[in-house]
């Protein structure tokens, strides 16, 4: 158990850069989502654990890093979160961890995060590409974490923090001492726009870049060949016929009830 | 023959569709053994002996319900050690994936999840993209853990002998440092879970207010069918937040989907997308849900909803 102090308390957030979801996006030669070829962005879903972060740093002082892993226009992510106001970032980059899954990731991801001494390491709760919505759990699994994911709302007192778990009928008011994991839902806040000012002081902030030997992780623990699952075939589905689009002319309920009928769903 | 393990989800042994149908799937690969983590085994076993669980695994400490996710994927992971069972199958939910998860670390296995089918040799078929391509996957390391999306396939009886075989783990210290210091319940309804409904009607932004919901859920009612939202809807406080359809609602994949007032959204449309058949009722003819509609009114949802409800009613007879 560990008090938290404004001196000392560290939060550690982790953001993924992803193909715009507006992008059409392919598979390339591997069967590995095509990077190349769309715009990115930062994950959607993580704008809220940066502003959730900054939150929770304005509230009890202390420091707010990005972690980011990705190739090197991750960057761009990275700064967008320091814009936001995070005081640092990490880079993990190395060409050996193209092709990672989601166990992969969250090895490189919670060897980034050992030793840094964070209170919070806090996520998103999916990411728009991979829509696992898995790494955060596979991360508190590897550093033995408390796991309070899926989190509508955050509080710390002491050394004590305290959410509200989205369920599937409700929600579970789950606690935990620090240092502990914890993931965010979109309802939790409102994330902030970086100011013009954030963007200027971003960019004489420091960004680390971290590679595979610097985490202590053999080459063969992660990317296409350390990953433990593999895509064997990609087909695009044949497109869906199109439908048939009436305008109502007074009688549109029934033209439903007709096309239900045909359909045996009445 | 290998076991398959299977993650019972339930509700104090009410146990929901979705396991039937990973039981249903299991019987490809092995011979399904249910896991059922919580109280009330005695009124599930009947249940998931008629869907083919040859065995039963139960593990019913009042422990094992006071934490979230860890102690079900440990429960899944001494299993794994122990019977070394040929895969192991979640329901795709977002606590499910997350048992997934950890059960893949602490197991040293690859996961899969959102599979929309899965076929003998343990390969299963992801729609992704929002369903524009197609993968099959295959967990190359370890026991194949495989999450499934309710819905994807049709649940068959076949009887299993149902053996009741208890389980107790000592749990982690890290699977106790997390606790649930109280649960809230948010009203439900008398209708068919919106995750599993074989049809689901829903509202958005069009529906123009609380009240407007009363319409929507007069055609659910008159479908059998369960009443769902799209964040506008649940945002503006029209309709309690978990029937949100969506990237950050729920993912839904039913037989038919109705969409009245809902524009269509790119994080509407991933939590729809892969509906069998989409009906929409929209006044805007632009609007991109008509892109996955199999059939649609560009209409005002006030003439064309009661009209529909009347006519369904009627015809029901
Ligand atoms: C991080 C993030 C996550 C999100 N997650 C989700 C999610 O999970 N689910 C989700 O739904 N959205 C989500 N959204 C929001 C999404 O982008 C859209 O804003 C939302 O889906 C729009 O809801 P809508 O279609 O009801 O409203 P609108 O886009 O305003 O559309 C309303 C539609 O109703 C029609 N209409 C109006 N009156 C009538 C009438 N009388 N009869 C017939 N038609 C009428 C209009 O023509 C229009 O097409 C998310 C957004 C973000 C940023
Ligand atoms: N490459 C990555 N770098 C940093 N964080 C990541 C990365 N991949 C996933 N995450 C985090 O894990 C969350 C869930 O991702 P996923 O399990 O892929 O849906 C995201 O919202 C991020 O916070």
């Amino acid at each position: 158990m560990r008090e938290v102090d404004s001196e000392t308390m560290k939060i550690v957030v982790c953001v993924k850069q992803v193909p715009d979801s507006w992008a059409e996006k392919t598979l390339g030669a591997d069967n590995t989502l095509d990077r190349g070829s769309v715009d990115a962005v930062m994950n959607e879903l993580d704008e809220y654990a940066v502003e959730e972060a900054l939150r929770l740093q304005e509230a009890h002082g202390g420091e707010v890093i990005v972690l980011s892993m990705g190739p090197s226009q991750t960057t761009d992510t990275i700064r967008k979160a320091l814009s936001m106001g995070a005081d640092s970032g990490v880079h993990v980059i190395d060409d050996g961890l193209h092709g990672s899954d989601a166990v992969a990731t969250s090895l490189a991801l919670a060897k980034a995060i050992e030793g840094r001494g964070a209170d919070l390491v806090i996520f998103g709760s999916e990411s728009t590409d991979a829509r696992m919505s898995v790494v955060p759990a596979m991360v508190a699994e590897r550093l033995g974490l408390p796991q309070l994911t899926f989190s509508s709302s955050v509080s710390v007192e002491g050394s004590t923090v305290r959410t509200n778990r989205v369920t599937e009928y409700g929600y579970d008011v789950v606690e935990a001492s620090l240092p502990a994991l914890v993931s965010v839902v979109e309802k939790i806040n409102e994330p902030r726009y970086p100011s013009f000012k954030g963007i200027m002081a971003a960019k004489k902030k420091k960004v680390e870049t971290v590679d595979l030997a610097g985490l202590g992780v053999s080459a063969d623990q992660v990317g296409l060949a350390g990953s433990w699952s593999a895509v064997e075939e990609a087909a695009a589905r044949p497109p869906k016929a199109k439908g048939t689009i009436v305008t109502d002319d007074g009688a549109g309920g029934t033209a439903i009830a007709d096309f239900l009928s045909a359909q045996k769903f009445i | 023959m290998a076991e398959v393990l299977v993650l019972v989800e339930h509700v104090d042994g009410a146990v929901k569709k979705v396991t039937y149908e990973l039981l249903t799937l299991a019987r490809r690969i092995g011979e399904p053994a249910a896991v059922l983590v919580g109280a009330g085994a005695d009124a599930a076993i009947g249940g998931l002996a008629e869907y083919g669980a040859a065995t039963v695994y139960v593990a019913d400490a009042a422990e094992l319900s006071a934490h979230p996710v860890a102690p079900k994927a440990e429960v899944l992971a001494k299993l794994v050690a122990e019977k070394a069972p040929a895969a192991v199958l979640v329901a795709s939910t977002a606590e499910g994936k997350e048992v997934a998860a950890r059960l893949a670390v602490r197991s040293g296995s690859g996961v899969i999840t959102d599979a929309v089918d899965v076929s003998a040799d343990a390969t299963a078929t992801q729609s992704i993209f929002g369903g524009a391509t197609v993968v099959k996957s295959k967990v190359t390391t370890g026991t194949p853990i495989i999450t499934v999306r309710t819905n994807s396939v049709a649940p068959e009886a076949a009887a299993g002998a149902g053996a009741r075989v208890d389980v107790s783990v000592e749990l982690s210290a890290a699977a106790r440092s997390a606790t649930i210091v109280d649960r809230v319940v948010q009203a439900k309804g008398g209708r068919p879970d919106l995750a599993e409904a074989a049809i689901v009607v829903s509202g958005g932004r069009g529906v123009g207010g609380a009240e407007g919901f009363g319409v929507i859920e007069a055609l659910a009612d008159s479908l059998g069918a369960a009443v769902g939202a799209s964040r506008a809807a649940t945002d503006a406080g029209w309709y309690p937040h978990q029937f949100q359809v969506g990237q950050t609602g729920k993912t839904v994949a039913p037989q038919l989907y109705v969409a009245n007032g809902i524009s269509g959204a790119i994080q509407h449309r991933a939590g729809m997308q892969t509906s069998k058949t989409v009906v929409v009722v929209n006044k805007d003819p632009e609007a991109p849900i008509f892109e996955l509609a199999d059939f649609g009114v560009v209409g005002d949802l006030f003439q064309v909803v009661p009209q529909l409800t009347e006519e369904i009613t009627k015809r029901k007879g």
